[in-house]
């Protein structure tokens, strides 16, 4: 604790005082009756500005872009009854993509709690099991406890979205603060266990066939260094699931591209010629494994996770080590021998050339694979780019050059279209001299379309590339694949004119089906500053491939 | 309990946990909402506060499951989970209330 003089402040106050001393300097969010105290104390701030989202769910996304950026939690508010429940799909994506979220959200006052008042929810109840951990705050004194608490929470181990539900009486009471409370920060992880590191080097040295798997968690970790100089140190060929993608360049030579249901044919294969499989802050997702009991069917298995949890949860590894990763990393650096492994490499260019991704139309902008492609040619590595849920998020993930950590978001876990326009418009906030792209479908943007709005007042740097192809294109790609290509409830019967409606909310827009040099228009677009919405029609019908049936051996590829 | 888990019952054993917990209003339902959220079920549960009342322990009678030492690890990573110690069936705690479930 740290001495001040003494001051009479509210809770309201207090939190708002502590957010300060925490270095928030952004919180985003929608005021309503039990969180007004909060943003009254808020209106006196002078060092934390308030982003005015338009739906709760838009504001926690804001948030997860500001997180998944920078690596450090992001605040978002809301009011009680449906202004929680507007903030919980945020939440629940940040604790299955494992961000640093804090929510904080305000409740009627105590004595009314659970007597059905109004906007009157069960909060703390709705939020346990998609939270790292949750409060229900009883007095003003508790905040200064609290408030630091979910900070260290959300940052410590594996990082996750803490709730902070506080109660208007709460937020209003009054008391005497003398001492401040130093600022949460993330705890220490023990070292990894000497003797586990060193008979993982020996396996690694030991291996013919090793393959790396990078996971989020060595994003997470900050670790994308190590594993790139492991992976060249001891020649590992190297996958990246979608939330690991970034952490080594796509082009660098070890790099065999994002694994699982739509890796590439040669990605997939090797993975099943492998006799040694190291998982790096990787939590073997079914998207991922396939069928798990195919997975990599001849390999041992090195597990290197900070949540222990994850070790044996689904494939049992030879060797599970608890640890930070980029700890982890350092110490297999220092104990695994250069090696060359001609034969393994020289086998991975084979199945490389033989069994390549194909992308249909990428020289054509005008189709799904050339538009990301041209889009790509267009900017630099200092690019955010930021995508919904569907098919055009596959299709990124497969071809876009990502080639920095956090240069990728993604809804990972949960799997949430919406995702990408506000947590690019989070990702500009906290970065804003980059340009932010998200990658979005018509199915999507339709979910957090509001947020054009924020974008607009806030005047951010994002452009969004909307892929429409009139339909919920992933969900007709598996009824044609998977449902005797009934095709049902995934096609619109009408599409709305999203160039209008953007102009609608102040953006700029282009179109381009009504342009004659797409590339150029492009390239102008993506290079003014401001939100601009670029609109393509995508053919109905395309279908991101290779594809594994769920539940299917990822060998099993269909297409590609 | 409904006829499978009875059949469960029978077909594998059971196991005590012993949990040391902070004592406060939530604390039972973050533990209770690993296993239902699961679709495990908690045979028997038993809960009292210990020393001044700032922490409590709680006793959960389970199924021997090939998810138990998952379930484990996630009850040990809940913030307000102080300790998880794991018993075999015949710990006395369920047997000797036994008589109250006559």
């Amino acid at each position: 604790m740290s001495s001040d003089q003494t001051e009479t402040l509210s809770g309201a106050q207090i939190v708002v005082r502590l957010l300060e001393r925490q270095g928030v300097r952004i919180v985003t969010g929608i005021p309503g009756g039990a969180i007004l105290p909060v943003y009254d104390a808020l209106s006196q701030s002078t060092q934390i500005s308030h982003v005015l989202a338009r739906h709760e769910q838009g504001a926690g996304f804001i948030a997860q872009g500001m997180a998944r950026v920078s690596g450090q939690p992001a605040v978002c508010l809301s009011c009680s009854g449906p202004g929680a429940t507007n903030l919980l799909t945020a939440i629940a994506d940040a604790k299955l993509d494992s961000i640093p979220l804090i929510a904080i959200t305000g409740q009627v006052p105590t004595a009314m709690i659970g007597t059905d008042a109004f906007q009157e929810v069960d909060t703390y109840g709705l939020s346990i099991p998609i939270t790292k951990h949750n409060f229900l705050v009883a007095s003003a004194g508790e905040l200064l406890e609290v408030i630091p608490r979910a900070f260290r929470l959300a940052v410590s181990g594996r990082p996750g979205p803490v709730l902070i539900d506080i109660p208007k009486d709460v937020q209003n009471q009054r008391i005497e603060v003398s001492t401040w409370p130093q600022p949460g920060v993330a705890a220490a992880v023990a070292p990894p266990a000497a003797d586990l590191m060193a008979r993982a080097a020996a396996m690694i040295a030991a291996a013919e066939k090793p393959i790396l798997y990078l996971g989020g968690g060595v994003v997470h970790s900050g670790a994308a260094r190590q594993a790139v100089e492991l992976a060249e140190k001891a020649s590992l060929p190297t996958v990246m699931t979608l939330m690991g993608l970034g952490t080594m360049p796509v082009d660098h030579a070890l790099s065999l591209g994002m694994l699982g249901m739509h890796g590439a044919r040669y990605t997939n294969l090797l993975l099943d010629e492998c006799d040694l499989l190291i998982a790096v802050g990787a939590r073997f997702d079914d998207r991922a494994t396939g069928k798990v009991a195919t997975f990599c069917p001849h390999a041992k298995v090195i597990h290197i996770d900070i949540d222990r949890s994850e070790l044996d949860k689904v494939k049992t590894a030879h060797i599970g080590v608890t640890g930070d990763v980029k700890a982890c990393l350092d110490q297999l650096l220092l104990r695994v021998k250069a090696t060359l492994r001609e034969s393994w490499l020289s086998r991975v260019a084979e199945v490389k050339a033989a069994q390549p991704l194909r992308t249909p139309g990428i020289g054509n902008p005008r189709t799904s694979y050339g538009l990301i492609d041209a889009v790509a040619s267009c900017l630099d590595d200092e690019a955010t780019i930021t995508t919904d849920v569907g098919q055009h998020q596959m299709f990124v993930a497969q071809t876009y050059p990502l080639r920095r950590p956090r240069q990728w978001l993604t809804s990972g876990g949960l799997g949430t279209m919406g995702f990408g326009l506000p947590a690019a418009i989070g990702a500009a906030l906290a970065e804003p001299q980059r340009t932010v792209v998200c990658f979005s479908g018509d199915g999507s943007i339709l979910m957090n379309i509001q947020e054009l709005a924020t974008a607009a007042e806030l005047d951010v740097n994002v452009k969004v590339v909307l892929m429409n192809n009139g339909s919920l294109g992933l969900v007709t790609q598996q009824q044609t694949m998977f449902y005797g290509e009934r095709v049902f409830a995934s096609k619109y019967q009408t599409g709305p004119d999203f160039v209008r409606i953007a102009e609608g909310f102040g953006w700029r827009t282009l179109d381009l089906n009504h342009v004659e040099e797409p590339l150029a228009a492009l390239r102008t677009a993506l290079g003014t500053r401001g939100p601009v919405l670029i609109h393509a029609r995508i053919e109905e019908g395309e279908q991101v491939l290779p594809m594994v049936a769920p539940g299917a051996s990822n060998k099993d590829m269909i297409g590609g | 309990m409904n006829s499978i888990t009875q059949r469960e019952n029978q077909a594998l054993g059971a196991a005590v946990l012993e949990l040391d917990v902070n004592n406060h209003a939530g604390v039972m339902s973050h533990v209770v909402g690993l296993f239902s959220r699961r679709a495990f079920n908690v045979e028997g549960i038993l809960v009292m506060p210990v020393g001044d009342g700032a922490a409590s322990r709680i006793w959960l009678l389970v199924n021997e499951d090939a998810r138990l030492d998952q379930m484990i690890r996630q009850l040990e990573k809940l913030e307000d989970v102080l300790a998880v110690r794991r018993h075999g069936a015949d710990h006395a705690v369920f047997e000797r209330l036994e008589e109250f479930f006559r």
